[in-house]
């Protein structure tokens, strides 16, 4: 809000008067269309994530699936595709003080881990610029890389 | 007084200077071991803020507080060992964390993180040399089924399982692989734990 209590000049004043009215004008239409049309959306085809389930109805479950475990890893679709994680990673996690994916993925530890090394690519600016630790736009593994689990998919692609 | 009299009278101080000593030896020994049972139980250990706030609240996101099966591993399991010695052993050097605690040495969340890489490697300097005995006590080379293993921990436990069921010493331990199993891990941790050759 802005203060004008100490500013003398009339037409400003009057001037923020008048868009305080139109604003209060503004929105007791819009609270009284919304009124009318509340019901009607709610009787309506509008679906929530939760379905179109009543509230007072428990929603309904789905069979948690378990994350694919795959020897060798997924096939990519394309060169660069960030490959698909073919293990669990319930367990791990990726905060300011660790990141337990570059525990097994990093240079130092990948080959002892027997686990493949992060693409060259996470070791490069924008500009290609070549870094000796993790570039820190690939810090967030799960940004590019996602567990996979024998589901139906949600949506169709036909990629 | 005769002399035989005489010797009666101190026969009876004897014994029961005798009978007084068992019987404070039985209630101070009681008393220990009682203090010793009442100081390892997990309420005893979250009972201070220092632990409540911070490794017990990560532990509630672990395998070993909630799982399949219903088993829960709590403080004292992993913290102290079972053997009466090497726990009184451990509970001697536990007054020493007494004194950090009226120090306030880790007395708020950026302390705690500050002194948590120090805590975490004298722990795993412990579990490394004791060949992760409290591990051992619930888990076992020797049971573990590889075929039922996702094939990341089978394939680093299977040499060690070998070893373990041919009578050799395994050449790794849990610890070696297995830190931050419970709680989450210092900023630093890695190069600390590779200097320290853990
Ligand atoms: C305990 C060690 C370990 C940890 C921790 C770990 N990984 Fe892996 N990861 C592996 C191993 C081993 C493989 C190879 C699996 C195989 O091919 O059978 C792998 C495979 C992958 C692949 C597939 C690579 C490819 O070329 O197909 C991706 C992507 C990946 N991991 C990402 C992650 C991410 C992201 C995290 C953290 C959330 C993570 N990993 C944590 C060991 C680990
Ligand atoms: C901005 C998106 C992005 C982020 C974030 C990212 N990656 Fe990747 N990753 C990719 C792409 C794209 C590829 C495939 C191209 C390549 O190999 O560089 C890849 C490849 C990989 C591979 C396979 C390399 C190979 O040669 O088979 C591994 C393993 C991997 N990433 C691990 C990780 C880990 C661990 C992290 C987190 C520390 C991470 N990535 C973060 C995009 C990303
Ligand atoms: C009180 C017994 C107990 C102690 C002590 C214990 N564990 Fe466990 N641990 C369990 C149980 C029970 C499970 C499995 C629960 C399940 O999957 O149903 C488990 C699971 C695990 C897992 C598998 C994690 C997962 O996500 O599947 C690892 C790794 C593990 N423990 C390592 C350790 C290490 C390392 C130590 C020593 C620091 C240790 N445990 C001490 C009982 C214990
Ligand atoms: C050489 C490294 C290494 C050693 C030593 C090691 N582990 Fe593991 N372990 C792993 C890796 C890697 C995994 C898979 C990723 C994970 O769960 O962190 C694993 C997984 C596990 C699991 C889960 C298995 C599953 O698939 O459900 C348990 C339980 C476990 N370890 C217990 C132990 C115990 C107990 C010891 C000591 C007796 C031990 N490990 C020693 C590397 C090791
Ligand atoms: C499954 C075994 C296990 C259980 C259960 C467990 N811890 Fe730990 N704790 C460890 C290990 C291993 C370390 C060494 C550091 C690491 O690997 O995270 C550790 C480290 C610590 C540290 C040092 C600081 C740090 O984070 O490294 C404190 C304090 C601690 N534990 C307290 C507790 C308390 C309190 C409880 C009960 C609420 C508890 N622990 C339960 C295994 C366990």
């Amino acid at each position: 809000m802005q203060r004008y209590s100490n500013n003398n000049d009339y037409s400003v004043q009057h001037g923020l008067m008048e868009a305080v009215m139109k604003k209060v004008i503004l929105t007791t239409v819009a609270g009284a269309v919304m009124m009318i049309q509340a019901p009607l959306a709610m009787s309506g085809d509008l679906a929530s994530l939760r379905g179109d389930n009543k509230l007072e109805v428990e929603a309904q479950m789905f069979e948690a699936k378990k994350p694919l475990q795959v020897e060798g890893g997924f096939k990519r679709s394309w060169d660069l595709q960030p490959p698909q994680i073919p293990h669990d990673i319930s367990k791990d996690r990726v905060s300011l003080q660790e990141n337990t994916c570059i525990r097994c993925h990093s240079k130092e530890n990948h080959e002892k881990e027997k686990a493949p090394e992060i693409g060259k690519s996470h070791y490069m600016t924008r500009d290609g610029k070549e870094l000796t630790k993790l570039s820190t736009r690939r810090y967030f593994c799960r940004q590019c890389h996602a567990p996979q689990a024998d589901a139906p998919a949600l949506v169709e692609n036909t990629f | 007084m005769t002399p035989t009299s005489k010797k009666r009278v101190m026969m009876g101080f004897a014994s029961m200077t005798l009978l007084f000593g068992i019987v404070l030896g039985i209630i101070l020994w009681g008393g220990f071991n009682w203090s010793l049972a009442m100081t390892n139980t997990e309420e005893f250990c979250i009972s201070c803020h220092e632990m409540k706030d911070n490794v017990y609240q990560e532990l509630q996101e672990t395998v070993h507080f909630t799982n399949r099966t219903g088993v829960r591993a709590t403080c004292p399991d992993c913290h102290v060992p079972k053997e009466w010695i090497y726990k009184v052993k451990r509970k001697i050097q536990a007054s020493a964390e007494l004194y950090h605690k009226m120090l306030g040495t880790i007395d708020t969340k950026e302390k705690f993180e500050d002194y948590r890489l120090t805590m975490a490697l004298s722990e795993w300097k412990r579990m490394k040399a004791n060949d992760s005995r409290e591990c051992r006590n619930c888990h076992n080379y020797e049971s573990m089924d590889l075929e039922k293993q996702q094939s990341r921990g089978a394939d680093q436990h299977d040499p060690h399982v070998w070893d373990a069921m041919d009578g050799k010493n395994p050449t790794k331990t849990c610890i070696d692989c297995h830190k931050g199993i419970a709680h989450h891990l210092p900023k630093g941790w890695e190069e600390a734990a590779k200097k320290a050759g853990l």
